[in-house]
Formats: structure tokens, C-alpha cells, sequence
């Protein structure tokens, strides 16, 4: 069975009482990316439908919800999720170069998760950063005016993080 | 320099502060009209003011929120749109980062206008980071007692919320982001009803743009006459415009409206020129869902007269010879870019990014994708052109929301324009086959050895 750890389901008994009564299926984005974050990066069956129950709403609800948003992953992914932008800014910029640089570095294509789970490689749509492109964002983070130099440096540091643990936590949502 | 009404302080050390942004005259909007004025006032001030709408379309914000139905008893709704997906456009990220509490404190006085007691801002779920700076401002302007219950010791009460989205395009869509709000999928809705009737919980609802709401700062504090006069005809005000592609100098630039474009383009307090000196080719000024123009028809109209930034100079000459202002993301391509690539990499993101509602916009952009798909792979035959402008012709119009025509109008403008450089592609397959096919030498002399 799964279940929020007590700080993750005060924070959203919060997050539900932001919206008025009887309208608590609002908090349902926020919270799956709470989900998301504390149940290994992804949305499983038994997630979904925890949530559901949190929320008291059909587990279709947030299954219909979950498919339709590109941030919400309904498959395990690499603890590294890296998600390169390939807009037009970004690919004016270089972005293929940097998709060809770490798809080469990582031995693995677009769309595919390295052996050990680690990286998982995916191509975005703009996230407003045309101005620093070529981009990425890791979890949280965007890594912008990207080289290949560049991206060499992060593939180092990420090798030992776990992005999906920064990714929403607590102190996104203020207190009250 | 132009006047800044936005980014007037943003060089000043800790203005993302609470602090620092009340020493700086910050919240002075929210004094101004909860102590003297009245609700009707300030909507007053923003119709004489003719701010237009900063999300894309640019209709005008005063009447828009006169339009607000106020049955007695029933709440109404202020939500703002920041969920900025529209590729090239970046700037109101850039805004929410520096000055939060500039946001803040427009959504305040706007809810005050509106006589809103809740308000949300939906946020694009992967600004995530922003969600924190935004928290933070709310929290400062909670302790300042600029939110909360008896604002100021008025009668006037306001909670508001930051409510981060899930990466999806079209809730950026006014109807589709009140669904997305209410917990569900982003489905643009039919209209009418509009939001200003049946909005938010089938509340009267008001929804705008990031940069509308925080220009409704200065409005309130120098009067909507005095804004009135700043830029030029119907574009009044100041403008941001987030620059990028092939440019020295890409960034976030407030602009006056009536800017000529050659300034914007080339003078160093702006863009300052092409990357690498090299050849303008084409530009797209108003965010990918506006036609993209070749260099000589952005910078002078057909008639020959200097283009100007602003809603109208933009769009003259229509969609045979001109573009939009659209939400100010402004793409420069110079000489190295392929338009044919370009306008397949516009259609991926169309494709990828319609809801599925209607069949035009769904079968018609997925068709698009591959259609353009196979042309810049040197797959393509000659019809395909016409078939391209036929599939546009059939999307435009006749779906539920504006994304179909977002979709289609790019492609049918790149063929408009660069029609030569789409027949290249079926003519000498083989040439383009390289992703970089006109790094070495661009297509306009190319096409002087080989096509003319
Ligand atoms: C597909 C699509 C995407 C849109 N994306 C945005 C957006 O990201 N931000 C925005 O402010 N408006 C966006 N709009 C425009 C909104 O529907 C709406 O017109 C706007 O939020 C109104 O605010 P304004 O009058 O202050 O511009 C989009 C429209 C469409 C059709
Ligand atoms: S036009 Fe496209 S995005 Fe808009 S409602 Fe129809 S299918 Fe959805
Ligand atoms: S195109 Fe990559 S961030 Fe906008």
C-alpha cells in the first residue's frame, strides 16, 4: 500500500484547502507532482488511485489526468530524468548538437534509459529559455547556454544525485 | 533609452524582495486604489489607459473586464495566466524571477477592480522554481498586510494561490487553463459562455496574462491618460519582448511600443545585431504561432515604409505581406537556418501539443508534421507544397480553439514566403540530406547557381 509520509500529506491537506469546498479535485496536479516526487519519479496504478482516494474522486479521474500532462510519467524513468529542448530557439542555437553529444556520451537514444537507471534521454517542447538556449532541465533545475563542454561537467555531477529527490518538496509551497 | 515602466528597477539590488521593493515605491497601486478610489475607478483608469492584452491576442484588457457579469452573491474569479508556452517567448518568467512582487501587487489591485476575494496564478509546471519565488512574495505581502482579511483596514479580503500546471501548451488556452484548474485535462471549452460570465467553477472569471497585470501597476499610479500617451496609435504603453534566436544580444527588453524594428534589431541597447555578423534571413516577432516574415518584408512593409513594434505596424499587409506582435517572442534566423526544417520542427510541436478535441486540428497537425517531416528529409514530392497549404487551409477556422490556426498559419507563411526553398528540397533530395544542409552556404546563393 501506498501512502504519503505525514509531512507530504499535511502539505497536501493544505494544498487541498487552497481551492473551495467541495472543489478539492483542483489540487489534483499539485499533488500528483507530489505523488510523483515520493513514489520514485513515476505514477503507478496504485499511486493513482491513492491519490483518488485522498482527493475523493474516481480513480479514472486522475488516470485521465495523468495521460494528458507531459510532466507526469506513467512508466519508470532513469533517476536522472534529462529532458533537452528542441523548439525552434533552442535548435536555431545548436540543441541537435547537444542531443547528439548525449545521446553519444550515454549510449542511448532519445526516449531510451541507460542499463543501470540512471539517465533517461528526452527531447521537450520550449521551456521558456530561448534567450540561454540550447537548455535543459533536469528535475528542477534548468541548465542553460548549454556546450557540449558543459553538458560533460553536469553528466560528472549528476552521477551521484538523484534529481527526482529536489523535484517538488516541501518548500515549494509556502505554509498556510 | 525608452521609458520603463516594468523593469524600472530591475538593477536595483534585492528588488525580488519585499523590502526593497516597498522602498521603492512598490504596492503604492494597492494604497492608491483600495484608499482612494473605488472598484469602477480603476477598471476606468485601465480602459482609458488601452492596455491590450499581453498573452497573444492583444484584445483590450478594460473592456474585457468590464464585460465581467457580477451577479449578487456569487464569487468571481481573477486568474492569471503564466503558464508561457508559446515558443520564443520567455519574458514573463523573466519578470516573475526579478520582480515578483510587481506581479503580486498587480493581481492585488486587479482583484480589487474586479471585486475578486480569491485569485490564482496558474504557472506552467516546469517553472517549478518560480513557484518558490512566487510562495515567497505572497508570504511578504501577507505579513505586510497587503493580503489577507481587511486589506489596508478596508473592507476588502483577498487569498491568493499559486497553482503550478503539468506541461501542456494549450492550457495556456484561457477556457482549457480554467480546466486544468479545476483538476482536469487541458480541453479547451466551447464558447460562449465566455469565462467573464461562466469562468472559473462556473464563476465569473477574468483571466490574463502575467505582464497585462503587472502593467495594471503603472496604470493605476500614473493614470490611465498619462500611459495612453506613451508608444504609438492602439499600441499603447510599453511591451516586453523576450529576444532570441540568432542574435548578439538575446534577453528580455521593454520596449515602447513604435519602436521601430531596425532599432530593436540592431542597436546595441537591444538585440545588437546578427550572431556572427552574418545575414538576416527571416524572422518570427511574435512568439511560433505568427507568420514568419524574410528579412525585407520585416523590416519594411510592402509599401516600403519602416516597420515599427507594435500591433499594428506588425500586422500590415495582412497575412499575404505581414505578421503579428502575438506575445513578444521575438525569433531571429539568420542565413545558416532552413525554413523548410523550421516550419517541420513548428509542426512536431503543434502536433505534439493539440488537445485531440477536434479532428482537424488533431488529424491535420499530426499530417502536417509528417508531410514536412518527409520534405526536409528529401522524401518529398512537388504536391506536397500544395497539399500543405490545402491541410492549412482545411485546419484554419474550424476547430474549437485558436491552436489550429496557430498550427497552420506558420506553415502556410514559410510556404507563402519561401516557397523556392521548400521546391530545393524536392529538387536535390540528395543536398539536403546533411540536418545542416545551409550552414555552409545559405539557401540565397544557392539559389542564384542553381534555381534561377
Ligand atoms: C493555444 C493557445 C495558447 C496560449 N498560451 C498562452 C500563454 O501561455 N500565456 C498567455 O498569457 N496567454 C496564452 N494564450 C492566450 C489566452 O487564451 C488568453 O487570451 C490570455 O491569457 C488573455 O490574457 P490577456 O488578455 O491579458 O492577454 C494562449 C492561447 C492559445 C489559443
Ligand atoms: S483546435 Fe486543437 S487544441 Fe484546440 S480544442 Fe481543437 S483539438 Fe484541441
Ligand atoms: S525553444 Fe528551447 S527554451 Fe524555448
Amino acid at each position: 500500500m501506498v501512502s504519503f509520509n505525514d509531512d507530504t500529506l499535511a502539505l497536501a491537506q493544505r494544498i487541498i484547502r487552497r481551492y473551495p469546498e467541495g472543489k478539492q479535485k483542483s489540487a489534483l496536479i499539485p499533488i500528483l507532482h507530489l505523488a510523483q516526487a515520493e513514489f520514485g519519479g513515476w505514477l503507478s496504478v496504485e499511486t493513482m488511485d491513492y491519490v483518488a482516494g485522498l482527493l475523493q474522486i474516481k480513480p479514472i479521474e486522475v488516470y485521465e489526468v495523468a495521460s494528458f500532462y507531459s510532466m507526469f510519467n506513467l512508466t519508470p524513468k532513469g533517476k536522472c530524468l534529462i529532458e533537452v529542448c528542441r523548439t525552434v530557439p533552442c535548435w536555431l542555437k545548436g540543441s541537435e548538437d547537444i542531443v547528439a553529444h548525449l545521446s553519444k556520451r550515454l549510449g542511448i537514444k532519445e526516449g531510451e534509459t541507460t542499463k543501470d537507471g540512471m539517465f533517461t534521454l528526452k527531447t521537450v517542447e520550449c521551456l521558456g529559455s530561448c534567450g540561454t538556449a540550447p537548455m535543459l532541465q533536469c528535475g528542477h533545475e534548468y541548465h542553460e547556454d548549454l556546450t557540449p563542454e558543459k553538458v560533460d561537467l553536469l553528466l560528472e555531477k549528476w552521477k551521484s544525485e538523484d534529481s527526482r529527490k529536489v523535484y517538488v518538496s516541501n518548500d515549494f509551497f509556502r505554509e498556510n | 533609452m525608452g521609458k520603463k515602466l516594468l523593469l524600472e528597477h530591475l538593477g536595483v539590488e534585492g528588488i525580488h524582495t519585499y523590502e526593497v521593493y516597498r522602498r521603492q515605491g512598490g504596492y503604492r497601486s494597492v494604497e492608491k486604489a483600495i484608499r482612494e478610489m473605488s472598484p469602477d475607478a480603476v477598471v476606468e483608469e485601465v480602459k482609458k489607459s488601452g492596455l491590450r492584452g499581453r498573452g497573444g491576442a492583444g484584445f483590450p484588457t478594460g473592456m474585457k473586464w468590464s464585460f465581467l457579469a457580477k451577479p449578487p452573491g456569487v464569487p468571481r474569479y481573477l486568474v492569471c495566466n503564466a503558464d508561457e508556452s508559446e515558443p520564443g517567448t520567455f519574458k514573463d518568467r523573466y519578470l516573475m524571477e526579478k520582480i515578483p512582487h510587481l506581479l503580486v501587487e498587480g493581481m492585488i489591485t486587479s482583484s480589487f477592480a474586479l471585486g475578486a476575494n480569491s485569485a490564482y496564478i496558474y504557472i506552467r509546471g516546469e517553472y517549478f522554481y518560480l513557484v518558490k519565488i512566487l510562495e515567497k512574495a505572497i508570504d511578504e505581502a501577507y505579513a505586510a498586510g497587503f493580503l489577507g482579511k481587511n486589506i489596508l483596514g478596508s473592507e476588502y479580503s483577498l487569498d491568493l494561490y499559486v497553482h503550478p500546471g503539468a506541461g501542456a501548451y494549450i492550457c495556456g488556452e484561457e477556457t482549457a487553463l480554467l480546466e486544468s484548474l479545476e483538476g482536469k485535462r487541458g480541453n479547451p471549452r466551447m464558447k460562449p459562455p465566455f469565462p467573464a460570465i461562466a469562468g472559473l467553477y462556473a464563476s465569473p472569471t477574468v483571466v490574463n496574462n502575467v505582464e497585462t497585470i503587472a502593467a495594471v501597476v503603472p496604470i493605476v499610479n500614473m493614470g490611465g491618460e498619462e500611459y495612453a500617451k506613451i508608444g504609438v496609435g492602439k499600441s499603447t504603453g510599453t511591451k516586453l519582448i523576450s529576444a532570441g534566436g540568432n542574435i548578439k544580444r538575446p534577453g528580455v527588453y521593454e520596449i515602447e511600443m513604435g519602436l521601430p524594428v531596425e532599432e530593436f534589431l540592431f542597436s546595441d541597447e537591444y538585440c545588437g545585431g546578427i550572431e556572427k555578423d552574418l545575414e538576416l534571413k527571416a524572422v518570427v516577432p511574435g512568439g511560433s504561432s505568427v507568420p514568419i516574415l524574410p528579412a525585407g518584408l520585416f523590416l519594411k512593409t510592402a509599401a516600403g515604409e519602416a516597420r515599427l513594434m507594435s500591433y499594428e505596424s506588425l500586422a500590415d499587409g495582412g497575412f499575404v505581406s505581414g505578421t503579428m506582435l502575438g506575445s513578444g517572442g521575438f525569433i531571429a534566423y539568420d542565413q545558416r537556418a532552413c525554413i523548410v526544417r523550421s516550419t517541420w520542427n513548428y509542426a512536431r510541436f503543434y502536433h505534439h501539443e493539440s488537445c485531440g478535441q477536434c479532428s482537424p486540428c488533431r488529424e491535420g497537425t499530426g499530417w502536417m508534421e509528417k508531410v514536412l517531416h518527409r520534405l526536409e528529409h528529401g522524401e518529398g514530392r512537388m504536391h506536397d507544397i500544395d497539399l500543405l497549404v490545402d491541410i492549412a487551409r482545411k485546419i484554419e477556422g474550424n476547430t474549437i480553439c485558436p491552436l489550429g490556426d496557430a498550427a497552420a498559419w506558420p506553415v502556410a507563411a514559410a510556404i507563402r514566403h519561401f516557397r523556392e526553398e521548400f521546391e530545393y528540397h524536392v529538387k536535390f533530395p540528395e543536398r539536403v540530406k546533411d540536418p545542416k544542409h545551409f550552414h555552409h552556404t545559405p539557401f540565397s546563393k544557392i539559389r542564384q547557381a542553381h534555381l534561377v
